[in-house]
C-alpha cells in the first residue's frame, strides 16, 4: 500500500457514485447487442424468432435478470443524484427514499416479466 | 493498545518507506508519533503543524490511507494491530516527507472568488443584519473550514482533474453567495461555473465523509450547483 493513496472510499456515497458509473457502462455496452437483435427484424419474421429463440436459454434468463438490476439502479441512482442535488432533503432521506424505490422497480419489473 | 512498540511506517518520498520503532503512551496523537520520530530517531524528517488543538490547519496527513488532522487523532483510533502507516497529503505537491505545497489548495480558493466583495468603505455605518435574514444562515454553512486540505485529499474528482477547484474552495463560494454583507454574486457564479467549477462535482461525498470538522462541502457544493443553473435559465449564463 501507498502511504500516499487513498484506500477508504468504502462510504454509502462513493458506493453510490461507483454503482452508478459502472451499471452505465454495463448498459451502454448491452446497447448494442439489443440493437443487433432487434434489428433482425429488418430480415423477416424467421429471422427475428430465431435470433429470440436465444432469450429461451437458461443462462440468457439470468443475464436478463442483471440488465433489470442495471436498468434500476442506474435509473433510480441517477434521480437519487438530481434529488440530491436540487432537493432540500437531508442525505440520508434521499438515500433511503432511493433505496426504496429502486427495490420496489426492480420487483415490480420482475413480476411484470414474468407476467409477459 | 497491543504493544508496547508501535510500527510506525512513514513515506519519505525518494528515500521510500521507513519504518521506526515508537514507544507507546496512552495519550499519544498521530501528531505525537511523527513529532516522537522527528526528535528521537531522525531529526531531517519534515512535516508541518502549529497549534495542535484543530484550529490551524496545518497538521493533516495520510493515515492509514485516509486524509486525517494528525493533532486531532488518537493513534489509537487509526492502529492497525500495532502498526500504522504516514504519509503526505494525497493531491498536493510533496514539498518534503510530510511536507506538501499547499499553494495549489489556496490559489482556487482565491479562483473561486473565495473573497470578501464589499460595496462599503471604511466610513460607512456597520450594516447590522439582525435576526430577520434567513439566508445568513446559509452563510454560516461552512464557517468553521480551518483550510487543512482534507477535503481537498479526500476528493476522486480533484485527482483525476487537477484544475478542479475542490470542496473548500467551493464551500467558500457557497458561503460568500449566501453571506448578505457580500456583493460578489454575479462574479462567484461565474467563477464556480467554468470549467473547473462545481459541475465537475459528482457527489461521491468522500469531502463530506473525512471533513475533520463534520462540515459538508458536497451538500454546499449541491447548492452552486443549483444556483448556477438558476441563472443560467434566468439570464442564459
Ligand atoms: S496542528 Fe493545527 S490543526 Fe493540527
Amino acid at each position: 500500500m501507498s502511504a500516499h493513496g487513498i484506500t477508504s472510499r468504502a462510504h454509502p456515497l462513493w458506493l453510490a457514485y461507483i454503482l452508478h458509473r459502472l451499471s452505465g457502462l454495463a448498459l451502454a455496452l448491452f446497447l448494442p447487442l439489443h440493437f443487433l437483435l432487434l434489428g433482425q427484424a429488418l430480415r423477416g419474421e424467421a429471422a427475428l424468432d430465431q435470433s429470440l429463440a436465444f432469450s429461451d436459454m437458461f443462462l440468457v434468463k439470468i443475464a436478463e435478470f442483471g440488465l433489470v438490476f442495471l436498468l434500476a439502479v442506474h435509473m433510480f441512482g441517477g434521480l437519487r443524484l438530481m434529488a440530491m442535488e436540487f432537493l432540500p432533503w437531508s442525505p440520508s432521506q434521499k438515500t433511503l427514499a432511493a433505496g426504496a424505490t429502486a427495490t420496489s422497480f426492480l420487483i415490480a419489473v420482475l413480476f411484470f416479466m414474468k407476467a409477459i | 493498545m497491543t504493544s508496547e512498540t508501535l510500527n510506525v511506517t512513514i513515506d519519505r518520498g525518494a528515500a521510500g518507506l521507513q519504518d521506526y520503532a515508537v514507544p507507546a503512551y496512552d495519550n499519544q496523537t498521530v501528531l505525537d508519533v511523527v513529532s516522537w520520530v522527528q526528535q528521537n530517531a531522525d531529526p531531517t524528517l519534515s512535516y508541518r503543524f502549529a497549534c495542535r488543538v484543530g484550529m490551524c490547519g496545518s497538521c493533516a496527513m495520510m493515515v492509514n490511507g485516509v486524509p486525517r488532522w494528525t493533532c486531532r487523532t488518537h493513534i489509537s483510533k487509526v492502529l492497525d494491530g500495532n502498526a500504522v502507516t504516514i504519509g503526505p497529503l494525497r493531491n498536493l505537491p510533496v514539498i518534503k516527507d510530510l511536507a506538501v505545497d499547499m499553494d495549489p489548495f489556496f490559489d482556487k480558493w482565491v479562483a473561486a472568488e473565495g473573497v470578501h466583495h464589499g460595496a462599503m468603505t471604511r466610513d460607512d455605518p456597520i450594516a447590522s443584519l439582525g435576526d430577520d435574514h434567513p439566508e445568513q444562515s446559509g452563510a454560516d454553512f461552512g464557517r468553521e473550514c480551518i483550510n487543512c486540505s482534507i477535503c481537498y485529499a479526500a476528493c476522486d474528482t480533484v485527482a483525476g482533474n487537477p484544475n478542479y477547484l475542490g470542496p473548500a474552495a467551493l464551500q467558500r463560494a457557497w458561503n460568500l453567495l449566501n453571506d448578505a454583507k457580500d456583493e460578489g454574486r454575479m462574479a462567484i457564479l461565474e467563477a464556480v461555473s467554468g470549467t473547473g467549477g462545481c459541475h465537475n462535482c459528482h457527489s461521491m461525498g468522500s469531502c463530506t465523509t473525512y471533513c475533520p470538522n463534520e462540515l459538508d462541502p458536497m451538500s454546499a457544493i449541491a447548492g452552486l450547483k443549483r444556483e448556477t443553473a438558476k441563472s443560467f435559465f434566468k439570464r442564459g449564463r
